[in-house]
């Protein structure tokens, strides 16, 4: 393979790039005053529960460092929990307790922690280390999703989810991302996660992508990441869509979790969608946001929307035009 | 409209912007270049002369836009004189006027001019001159001399020479009757522009003074000027040379003497000249200021000379985000915030570059093994960056005193690093290295160096540099293209490289 692709290749394919993601995309479709929506995590939660759509519980809420003494009180419901920054960005700070022993906490990556470390990673939160900017930000305790048993073999540590981009509504390209050992448990491409494509009529698994190669095995457990077939599939698109009148934004990346027992969860809303997902899904978003553009422009309910991109959006790779 | 509102804007940016480069650098004389000088000489006209009783005027001719220079400055010095200056024909001359003069009097002028690079537009051609009436014998004398010197030229230029080289060697009795050898050069002058009438060519006399290093006590040279239907060729009177002598004063044209007096005698003139080198961008100013020219309101030039150095810095920082923009946007290298790498760049202007690599690496990656330190503490953000700073600001001491003791004076420059930047780019590199992973946070650090140094090869240039200080509508330009690139959608060169796997995948 060479090591780069023509630009007459890419626009072929229909690929976007990030000036024409930033220019195109998000500064024309995603009006300024909408962000604070998706960026405070904790706004999108009430306004996803407002809505009903199905979210991770909220234990509770740390907005200054002396309520950090409340902490063993709002865990104490449950062994684990994720702490996170409401305003947090790439999945920074996000910290993942999966059990308790005594006074000690299991991290993802199996270490412990004790509740002073626990206290100062929420007061590292609290200070903005891991958001937007550093301004000053909120912590919030909520239900660790217990993932699916899918995509056990698949993921190192961490929680995979599956990534949606909503373009006016309709869900056009998604991707699973799968956690490595490089990526620490977090489900970002860029640091390290694989991702894979999704069939978006079936929601098969396709082929993969770690560090911007093609790959069929996830790199640290071996498994092979094709043809995996994600429950809930319509149920999980039809939520996607209905982000969309949630927001107002017209570029839009959903994030959801796949509960064992809840279902698809949405974990979080992101108005900057990268564009790894082209990579996953071997096919370009131009493409896809050509058909959608060409949709008469009429009101669809999400659910008809979810259905409408099913039907378009069958081939995991689609053939070039 | 709106589709063309951006063309528009730049078209209309870069077209401003040219037009003041242009005014400025090809009106007004800027140099293009930096530590440019011209030539410059000042000459100074001294007018003596004897009153007669009652009040005197005094005509001076004074040089009017003299051919090849142009007149940056001028000065009448005459102790109660009223002066007035006007046009009278080719010349401009200034009038002295006083009423009760006694003993001898002296006036002054004084001009500094230098050199024009280009030549201003001739006057047009006045036409062929009609033929002197002239009396036997010279009547036909003249026509012989007419015919013989015709046979012997090609052209007007070189039938001016001709007919002057015979008038001064003499060959035959027909132009003896014109010229004796004991003629002065005014008279020859005469002559030959009588001569050259019976031709119908035009001539003028012009009186001039060369431009030397240094004299005095100059006496105005006569030279002979005729037209050749393009412009005014000036031939030397004694061998009917072609051209003036490089550096030469035209004063004023004519037949007629420099000075002519009211009521007074004994007029005397001489020239002294001294030659003077000025910076360009001096020369220029005053130029300019000479044409009144607004645009000089808005120099640089007026500003303190500590301010004007501030600038000269300041200018640059556009430059920089220009490049900034184009290695981002275009490019696609990554780069720690968005304008660091122009800061660093600016504080490798006082160290150096190579210096500058090496010492921003040491102690950013000093830096970051205290932050690592400092991480397990466990404090604070704000905390945290104020000990970064304050750790920073020893790294940079003790830096400075080691390699002072060490004799290399690279080290003494690390103060000039604006240390804020440098815990700012600490904080942000251990977060990245922490939550990105090392290879993330190595290769931004390296981004931002790259495009830091690319930024600081291009602010030192000293033509760039000269450019954006003598010209700062050069601004304008870096904005119409920083626009430009603003509305660039295609693909980032390391895209191309990112987005590989599809050259793979068509296939499949």
């Amino acid at each position: 393979m060479k090591w780069f692709v023509s630009p007459r290749e890419l626009r072929r394919r229909g690929v976007v790039g990030m000036n024409q993601r930033n220019a195109g995309l998000i500064s024309e479709l995603n009006p300024r005053s909408r962000y604070p929506l998706v960026d405070d995590k904790l706004r999108t939660k009430q306004l996803a529960l407002e809505a009903g759509i199905a979210v991770p519980e909220l234990y509770g809420v740390i907005e200054t460092n002396h309520d950090i003494r409340h902490l063993p009180r709002i865990v104490a419901r449950s062994d684990d929990f994720v702490i996170k920054p409401a305003h947090g960005a790439g999945g920074n700070g996000i910290l993942v307790i999966t059990g308790r022993m005594r006074d000690s906490f299991r991290k993802s990556s199996g270490r412990m922690v004790d509740l002073e470390g626990v206290g100062h990673h929420v007061s590292n939160v609290l200070s903005g280390m891991h958001s937007l900017g550093g301004q000053p930000d909120t912590a919030m305790v909520e239900y660790r999703v217990k993932f699916d048993p899918l995509f056990e073999k698949v993921s190192f540590q961490g929680v995979p989810d599956i990534r949606t981009v909503v373009y006016k509504g309709y869900p056009i390209m998604a991707m699973v991302r799968l956690p490595t050992r490089d990526s620490d448990g977090k489900a970002n491409l860029h640091q390290g996660a694989v991702g894979v494509g999704v069939n978006m009529a079936t929601g098969r698994t396709g082929q993969g992508v770690w560090h911007n190669r093609i790959v069929d095995l996830h790199p640290d457990t071996g498994a092979p990441i094709k043809n995996l077939q994600i429950p809930d599939w319509d149920t999980l698109l039809e939520l996607a869509a209905r982000c969309f009148e949630l927001t107002g934004l017209g570029y839009l990346g959903v994030d959801v979790v796949l509960d064992r027992e809840r279902g698809p969860l949405m974990l979080e809303l992101n108005a900057r969608p990268g564009l790894a997902v082209q990579l996953a899904n071997g096919a370009g978003l131009g493409e896809r946001v050509r058909v959608i553009d060409a949709l008469q422009r009429e009101r669809h309910p999400p659910q008809s929307r979810a259905t409408l991109a099913q039907e378009r959006f069958s081939q995991a790779i689609q053939p070039a035009a | 409209m709106k589709r063309f509102h951006l063309p528009l804007l730049i078209v209309a940016l870069v077209a401003t912007s040219l037009t003041i480069f242009y005014h400025k650098a090809f009106n007004l004389g800027f140099p293009l270049t930096p530590a440019q000088t011209t030539n410059n000489w000042i000459v100074e006209a001294r007018v003596g002369f004897e009153p007669n009783g009652g009040a005197v005027t005094a005509r001076v001719f004074i040089p009017y836009e003299p051919k090849g220079l142009a007149i940056l400055d001028e000065n009448f010095i005459s102790r109660g004189y009223g002066l007035t200056t006007s046009l009278s024909g080719e010349n401009r001359e200034a009038v002295w006027t006083t009423r009760q003069p006694s003993g001898r009097q002296v006036l002054y002028y004084r001009t500094t001019v230098y050199q024009l690079e280009r030549d201003r537009r001739e006057p047009p051609y006045p036409g062929p001159v009609s033929p002197p009436e002239l009396e036997e014998p010279y009547a036909s004398a003249a026509e012989e001399v007419v015919t013989r010197v015709r046979a012997r030229s090609a052209d007007i230029t070189s039938f001016a020479t001709v007919l002057v080289r015979d008038m001064n060697q003499i060959p035959d009795e027909n132009i003896s009757l014109f010229v004796s050898s004991s003629d002065s050069d005014r008279t020859k002058v005469r002559t030959a522009i009588d001569l050259l009438a019976g031709a119908r060519i035009p001539a003028r006399m012009a009186h001039g003074i060369p431009l030397t290093e240094r004299g005095r006590d100059l006496q105005p040279q006569t030279w002979l000027e005729v037209h050749n239907t393009r412009e005014w060729v000036p031939i030397n009177i004694h061998d009917g040379s072609v051209g003036y002598p490089e550096n030469f004063m035209v004063w004023w044209y004519g037949d007629v003497d420099p000075v002519r007096l009211n009521r007074a005698r004994n007029p005397q003139i001489s020239f002294a000249v001294t030659q003077n080198y000025m910076d360009a961008v001096g020369v220029a100013q005053q130029r300019a200021e000479i044409l009144d020219s607004r645009l000089m309101d808005f120099s640089l030039f007026n500003l303190p000379v500590q301010t004007q150095n501030m600038y000269r810095v300041l200018l640059l920082v556009p430059l920089g985000a220009m490049i900034i923009v184009l290695l981002r946007n275009i490019v696609g290298v990554q780069t720690f915030g968005t304008f660091m790498p122009v800061l660093i760049a600016l504080s490798f202007r006082e160290t150096e570059l190579l210096g500058g690599i090496i010492l921003f690496t040491l102690i950013v990656s000093l830096g970051l093994a205290i932050r690592f330190y400092l991480d397990r503490l466990k404090l604070l953000l704000v905390p945290r960056l104020a000990s970064v700073v304050i750790v920073v600001i020893m790294l940079m001491l003790t830096l400075s005193i080691l390699s002072h003791n060490l004799g290399i004076e690279y080290g003494l420059s690390v103060a000039l690093f604006p240390m804020v930047i440098l815990a700012m780019t600490i904080e942000r590199m251990s977060i990245l290295w922490e939550e990105h992973g090392p290879s993330d946070a190595i290769r931004q650090g390296i981004g931002s160096l790259a495009v830091a140094a690319a930024a600081y090869l291009l602010m030192i240039n000293p033509y760039i540099d000269h450019l954006f200080f003598v010209f700062p509508e050069m601004l304008l330009i870096a904005l119409a293209v920083t626009l430009l690139l603003g509305r660039y959608t295609g693909y980032r060169l390391s895209e191309l490289v990112r987005f590989r796997a599809f050259k793979g995948a068509s296939s499949s």
